[in-house]
């Protein structure tokens, strides 16, 4: 009781919560986008395989849509950083 | 700290100190060196292709490089996002691709390690030199007529305009450069702090303990990741390339 008295006060709780805060931050903000992603490639890759001559376009296509999705994890990540460092 | 492992602060895993002149505006660090050597070796790559033009027709050697870089950015990025008309931004475009691969591609050159695109200047450089290309190219393609059709959309009923063109004037012109930056900044740096965490953990590892055995573990782990990130730099090089050809191309076109 006497060791978790001394860590709840003052600086140690900030760090505590900045600790927590860039774990949850960083974690959450990869969900959404690994969800899209999985489905955006899924389907790329059954699009690719019906129509294999279309294989080219589908998959710029499909760069494309990784690159905005992935966009969100990546601001995720920076916010990351962030809080932990700054 | 964990188990005796001491993770490096942030500041030493991006900051290089200058080889000379310290802080002042000459000052010269492993970043900026990276920056001159890709654009040197862009350079030295279609010069000395260009050089051997006349003289064979077959490509050879650096030839082959060369025109295939052309091929790529003509008929991979163009054709796929501008068309057939916007052959003229290969230039630009190729050395874009050129400069953001090569200094991406000094993450994993041993000894330097270090990806010049970690740091926030470069990728903001380029995402703002891509957004200022893309308004001016609107303005010049399409006139005044550029904003309208960016902020007003046609084909929507009059009341929605209250929401649609705060919306698209966001994403357009404030969201574009911003993630287009932090995409290829975060990549980086996500990519440079995975490579040192199990550089680290390599490192603690190799000493005269039973748990030694262990070593193997994140070493290999460490070799499969560098493959992982070569990959990665071609990856983002390409995206950062075709974004930006997709949005010169959305400033020649207007959308119907």
């Amino acid at each position: 009781m006497e060791l978790l008295a001394q860590a709840a006060s003052g600086a140690d709780q900030i760090a505590f919560g900045e600790a927590i805060s860039a774990g949850f931050a960083y974690g959450l903000a990869a969900i959404g986008p690994g969800i899209g992603i999985g489905y955006l490639v899924g389907q790329s890759v059954q699009a690719m395989a019906r129509q294999p001559e279309a294989a080219g376009m589908v998959r710029t296509t499909m760069f494309l849509g990784i690159a905005f999705t992935e966009a969100l994890a990546l601001i995720g990540f920076v916010v990351f950083i962030l809080l932990k460092f700054a | 700290m964990i188990f005796g492992l001491e993770f490096p602060p942030i500041e030493k895993l991006v900051e290089w100190p200058s080889f000379f002149g310290g802080d002042a505006w000459y000052g010269l660090n492993k970043i900026g060196l990276s920056a001159l050597i890709a654009m040197v070796l862009t350079i030295a790559i279609y010069l000395a292709a260009g050089s051997k033009y006349k003289k064979r027709l077959v490509p050879t050697g650096i030839q082959t490089v060369a025109e295939s870089g052309i091929e790529f950015i003509d008929s991979g990025i163009i054709d796929q996002t501008i068309g057939p008309e916007g052959r003229s931004w290969n230039p630009f475009l190729l050395s874009l691709f050129f400069f953001v691969l090569i200094t991406n591609l000094f993450e994993v050159v041993p000894g330097w390690q270090m990806p010049g695109n970690a740091r926030m200047a470069f990728p903001a450089l380029l995402a703002i030199l891509v957004w200022f290309i893309f308004l001016v190219t609107g303005i010049r393609y399409q006139g005044a007529g550029y904003f309208k059709n960016a902020l007003f959309p046609p084909g929507v009923p009059w009341p929605l305009y209250f929401l649609v063109t705060p919306i698209e004037f966001v994403s357009t012109f404030l969201v574009r450069p911003f993630s287009l930056a932090v995409r290829l900044f975060a990549n980086m740096l996500a990519g440079h702090i995975l490579l040192v965490t199990f550089v680290v953990l390599s490192e603690a590892l190799w000493i005269k303990q039973w748990y030694a055995v262990f070593l193997p573990l994140p070493f290999i782990m460490l070799v499969l990741l560098t493959g992982f990130e070569i990959m990665v730099s071609f990856l983002q090089a390409y995206i950062f390339t075709i974004l930006a050809g997709v949005y010169i191309g959305s400033s020649m076109h207007a959308e119907h």
